[in-house]
């Protein structure tokens, strides 16, 4: 039987909205591909920041919803109006989320602190100029300020934070974010990566990244850790083709 | 917004120290039915601040909680209390109503069940 994902005919929308496009869809393809391990996983708590129209977490709920009995799903958006198509995503769905307004998780970094164990994000990663980084309407879904990271390096240390000993954690990111940077960063906070989804568009290279806590302090050295990631996307790329 | 929700959520303006719980100002309380999960119930307990939760469920009308956290045992054998928990923290929704932050005033609005609490600039 194949695995339920979110169906875009009941996926609702807004002109403020950000339709699922081949990010998000690639972020469900890392989610399915990684299905029997989530299922494992047994997570309690999972998440997405920036949740835009609802596909990619009514997508998560759908996966796991038979094997994975009582989990809690949280989403947040800046945007209200795309908190509420969320809400109608999921309704005509017939899954539940609890979705928040707010600043990536601002409102939860106190209590949810070490309880989420999947955090899923979509960011905002277009490379623009800063300011058009968080303006009202449909831009702030896709405006990422310099090399696209201004979001992404705000979301982080908050992902950092509110995971949980057994956290995982998947992120959408370009090349032109530099993603390797963004694995050291990750790195030094003590996680190690592995990249689930490749895909190329005309516009874009999407890099689906997923991090979990790895007590292995080695390759802390930037160079080090270069090679090792060039390493890592070259045998990754080599899979793909075979 | 559910209780369970409600009892992950604070106050995030700046130098807000007493951010927790937000006292709830309820319009519409409305009520949906969820499975019934005694695993989920006893992960989450650990996380729940109880009086805040008995509180949350006060102003959305339900007084069924006992006011002091039973302890473990009763997690373990008491299905009526497991009920009652499972109750108060997952099926009873506030639709339309307030937030309010126990320190400033400060009041974030909850429409259609989604809390708003994005801050203005001046309080980031
Ligand atoms: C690229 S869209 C992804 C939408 C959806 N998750 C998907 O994959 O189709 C990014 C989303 O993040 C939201 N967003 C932007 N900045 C945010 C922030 N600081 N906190 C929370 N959400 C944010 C946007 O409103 C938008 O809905």
């Amino acid at each position: 039987m194949p695995s339920r994902i979110a169906e875009i005919r009941l996926v609702s929308s807004h002109r403020e909205v950000y339709e699922p496009c081949d990010d998000s869809f690639a972020l469900v393809d890392a989610l399915l591909t990684d299905r029997t391990n989530l299922i494992e996983h047994n997570p309690k708590i999972c998440m997405e920041i920036g949740c835009g129209s609802g596909y990619v977490i009514t997508s998560l709920i759908l996966l796991l919803k038979n094997e994975v009995p009582g989990v809690h799903y949280l989403a947040t958006d800046t945007n209200p109006i795309a908190a509420r198509v969320t809400n109608e995503t999921l309704e005509a769905h017939g899954v539940e989320a609890d979705v928040i307004c707010t600043d990536i998780a601002s409102c939860l970094e106190n209590r949810l602190a070490g309880s989420v164990d999947v955090m899923v994000v979509n960011p905002p990663y277009v490379p623009t100029p800063e300011y058009e980084v968080g303006m009202e309407g449909i831009a702030s879904a896709w405006a990422g300020g310099e090399n696209g990271r201004t979001v992404i390096d705000k979301i982080l240390p908050v992902v950092d934070h509110l995971l949980s000993e057994k956290g995982w954690f998947y992120l959408v990111t370009l090349t032109s974010n530099l993603p390797a940077e963004i694995c050291l960063m990750m790195r030094k906070k003590g996680y190690a990566f592995r990249i689930v989804v490749q895909r190329s568009t005309d516009e874009e290279n999407l890099l689906i990244l997923k991090f979990w806590r790895d007590k292995d302090e080695e390759s802390l050295d930037k160079e080090v850790f270069m090679s090792q990631f060039s390493r890592s996307f070259s045998s990754f790329m080599e899979n793909q083709r075979r | 917004m559910r209780l369970i929700v409600h009892n992950m959520m604070s106050c995030n303006i700046k130098g807000v120290v007493n951010n927790f719980p937000l006292r709830i100002e309820a319009e519409k309380v409305i009520e949906k039915e969820v499975d019934f999960n005694p695993d989920f119930l006893r992960h989450m307990f650990a996380k729940i601040e109880w009086k805040a939760l008995v509180d949350g469920a006060r102003s959305l009308g339900y007084t069924e909680l006992p006011d002091h956290a039973p302890d473990t045992a009763a997690l373990e054998s008491d299905e009526s209390f497991l009920r009652q928990f499972h109750h108060a923290l997952l099926e009873l929704h506030l639709e339309e109503g307030s937030l309010v932050c126990p320190e400033t005033g400060r009041k974030f609005s909850v429409n259609k069940g989604i809390p708003n609490m994005l801050l203005h600039e001046d309080e980031v």
